[in-house]
C-alpha cells in the first residue's frame, strides 16, 4: 500500500494548512462580535 | 496598488446570469439522461443496439452532467453572486470570470461528446480523458483566482461564512482533481492512471468521497448559509455554530473514502479508519443541518406560503437524512449487507436529488428573478407545483431503492442448510424489476419538475431584462484589511 505514503502525509500537510487558515482568521479578528455578522447580510446588499 | 474591480460601481452579474441559466438547462439534460438509463435498466432493449446509447456509456454522462454541469454551474453562479454581495466589491477579473464560464461549458460539451463515444479513463466521477482534465485544471485555477481575488479585495472586514465554504470547496477540488487525474497519456484520447490496482482504487475513492464532501457538500453548504437567511429574512440561527460547522467539517472530511472499499484488497485497518472518520462526520453534518433549519425558528409560518423557502428547508432535511444514512452504511457490518446493492444508489440519490438538487433549485428561484430585474419568478404557482412533484419523485425513488437494496442484500447472503446459495444472481435481478419501474417513475417526476422550472426560468428571463446592480456603499464596518490593498 505504497499509496498511503502519499495520501497520509498529504492529509497531515492539509491539516496544517487548515490550522494555518484558522490561526490567520482568529488573529485577524474574523471571529470578534460574531453574531452581528450573521445579521449584516440581511441589512445591506 | 488598486485593482480595477475596487473602482467598479456595479456588480458583475453577467457571469452569474450565464451560469444560472445553464444550471437549469444542464439540469434538464442531466436528469433526462438519468431517466433514460433508469428506463434502460428496466427495459434493456431501449439501448436500441446503438453503442452510443448503451448504459455503460450513458451512465457516466448522467453523473457528469448532473454533478459537474448542473451542480457545477449552480456553484459557480451562487459563489460569484455571494462573494460579490458579501464582500461589497465587483468580481476580481471580468475576463477571467468570463473564461470560467465558456471554459466550463466547453468541458461539459467535450464530456457530452467523448463519453458516449466511449472515451473514458475508467475512474468513477473522473472519467474524462487527459486533454479535458487539463482544460478543467485551467478553468479551476481561473475560478480560484477570481474567487480569492474578490475575497482579497473585499471592502468588508469580515469574510462571511458562506465564502469559507466556497473557498474550501475550490481548494479541495483542485487538489483532488490533480492527484486523482495523474496519468500517462499514450494517445490523444487515451491514458493510463499513474496508480495501479488497489492503490488506484484507494486514490479513486479518496477522490470520490472527497468530491462528495467538498463538491457536493461544502459548496452547497455555502449556498445554504447565504440563501436560507436571505429568503427567510432572518440571520442564521447561530453564526457561531456555522463557524464551528465549517472548521469541524473540513478538519475531519479527508479520510472517509475507504468506506467505499470495505471487504476488498485494501488493508483492513485502512477500511476501519475510513469507517471511523465517516462516523465522526455525523456530528458536524447534523450541527450544520440543525443550524440551517433552526434559522426558521419563530418564523415557521413562512414555510406555509413560500415555496422557495420550502425547497431550501426540505433540502436540509434530505441532507440530514443522507448524512445519517451514510455513516450508518459505512459501518462494516451494515456495509456487508448494503454494498453493491441498490441501497447505495438510493442513498446517493437522497443526497443528490434531495439535498444538492433541491438546494440548487431553491437558490436559482431566489437568484433568477433578481438577475433579470424582477421581484419574483414569472409563476410562483409553478414553483409550488415543481416542489411537490420533485419531493414526491424523490420519495418514490429512494423508497424503491431502499427496498430493492435490502432485498438484494438479503437474497445474496441467504444460504441453504447445506451451504449452497438460496438464490441465483438473476433471481435477485428479476425480483428487483418492479422497483426499477418505480425508480423510473420517481425520476420521471423529478425531471418533469425540472422542465417546469425551465419554462418558468425562460418566462422570467424574457419578461425581465438584465440590469446592473450598484455595489453597496461602504458602511461603518468597512475597513480594508492591511494585506489586501498593499
Amino acid at each position: 500500500m505504497d499509496i498511503l505514503y502519499l495520501l497520509i502525509p498529504l492529509s497531515v500537510a492539509l491539516v496544517f494548512f487548515i490550522l494555518a487558515g484558522l490561526w490567520w482568521a482568529v488573529n485577524q479578528g474574523q471571529f470578534e462580535d460574531i453574531e452581528a455578522e450573521g445579521e449584516r447580510i440581511l441589512r445591506n446588499d | 496598488m488598486k485593482f480595477a474591480n475596487a473602482q467598479a460601481t456595479v456588480y458583475n452579474d453577467t457571469v452569474v446570469r450565464q451560469f444560472a441559466i445553464m444550471t437549469v438547462v444542464w439540469g434538464v439534460v442531466g436528469m433526462l439522461v438519468g431517466v433514460i438509463i433508469a428506463a434502460q435498466l428496466t427495459w434493456p432493449e431501449l439501448n436500441l443496439g446503438i453503442p452510443w446509447l448503451s448504459y455503460g456509456r450513458l451512465r457516466p454522462l448522467h453523473t457528469n452532467a448532473v454533478i459537474f454541469a448542473f451542480g457545477g454551474c449552480g456553484l459557480f453562479a451562487s459563489s460569484y453572486y455571494v462573494v460579490q454581495r458579501t464582500c461589497h466589491v465587483r468580481l476580481f477579473n471580468d475576463k477571467l470570470a468570463s473564461f470560467t464560464f465558456w471554459g466550463w461549458q466547453l468541458v461539459i460539451l467535450a464530456a457530452a461528446i467523448s463519453l458516449p463515444m466511449g472515451y473514458t479513463s475508467g475512474k468513477e466521477y473522473a472519467e474524462l480523458e487527459w486533454p479535458i482534465d487539463i482544460l478543467i485544471t485551467l478553468v479551476w485555477v481561473s475560478y480560484a483566482v477570481v474567487f480569492f481575488g474578490t475575497v482579497g479585495t473585499r471592502k468588508v472586514r469580515h469574510i462571511y461564512v458562506a465564502n469559507w465554504f466556497f473557498g474550501a470547496f475550490i481548494i479541495a477540488v483542485a487538489l483532488l482533481h490533480l492527484v486523482n487525474s495523474a496519468a500517462m497519456p499514450v494517445g490523444l484520447m487515451k491514458s493510463y492512471s499513474a496508480y495501479a490496482g488497489v492503490q488506484d482504487a484507494m486514490v479513486q475513492w479518496w477522490y470520490g468521497h472527497n468530491a462528495v464532501g467538498f463538491f457536493l457538500t461544502a459548496g452547497f453548504l455555502g449556498m445554504m448559509y447565504y440563501f436560507i437567511p436571505k429568503q427567510a429574512e432572518r440571520p442564521v440561527y447561530s453564526y457561531r455554530l456555522s463557524i464551528v460547522h465549517f472548521w469541524a467539517l473540513i478538519f475531519t472530511y479527508m479520510w472517509a473514502g475507504p468506506h467505499h472499499l470495505h471487504y476488498t484488497a485494501l488493508p483492513d485497518w485502512t477500511q476501519s479508519l475510513g469507517m471511523v472518520f465517516s462516523l465522526i462526520l455525523l456530528a458536524p453534518s447534523w450541527g450544520g443541518m440543525i443550524n440551517g433549519v433552526m434559522t426558521l425558528s419563530g418564523a415557521w409560518h413562512k414555510l406555509r406560503d413560500d415555496p422557495v423557502l420550502r425547497f431550501l428547508i426540505v433540502s436540509l432535511s434530505f441532507y440530514g437524512m443522507s448524512t445519517f444514512e451514510g455513516p450508518m452504511m459505512s459501518i462494516k457490518t451494515v456495509n456487508a449487507l448494503s454494498h453493491y446493492t441498490d441501497w447505495t444508489v438510493g442513498h446517493v440519490h437522497s443526497g443528490a436529488l434531495g439535498w444538492v438538487g433541491l438546494v440548487t433549485m431553491g437558490t436559482m428561484y431566489y437568484l433568477i428573478p433578481r438577475l433579470f430585474g424582477q421581484k419574483k419568478m414569472y409563476s410562483v404557482k409553478a414553483i409550488e407545483v415543481h416542489f411537490w412533484i420533485a419531493t414526491v419523485g424523490i420519495v418514490i425513488y429512494i423508497a424503491a431503492m431502499w427496498i430493492a437494496g435490502v432485498m438484494q442484500g438479503l437474497m445474496w447472503r441467504s444460504v441453504n442448510p447445506d451451504g449452497t446459495l438460496t438464490y441465483t444472481f438473476v433471481e435477485s435481478v428479476k425480483a428487483t424489476y418492479p422497483f426499477y419501474v418505480l425508480r423510473f417513475l420517481g425520476g420521471l417526476l423529478y425531471l418533469s419538475g425540472m422542465l417546469i422550472m425551465l419554462w418558468n426560468t425562460l418566462k422570467t428571463a424574457t419578461n425581465g431584462n438584465a440590469v446592473d446592480v450598484p455595489i453597496l456603499a461602504a458602511h461603518i464596518h468597512m475597513t480594508v484589511p492591511a494585506g489586501a490593498s498593499a
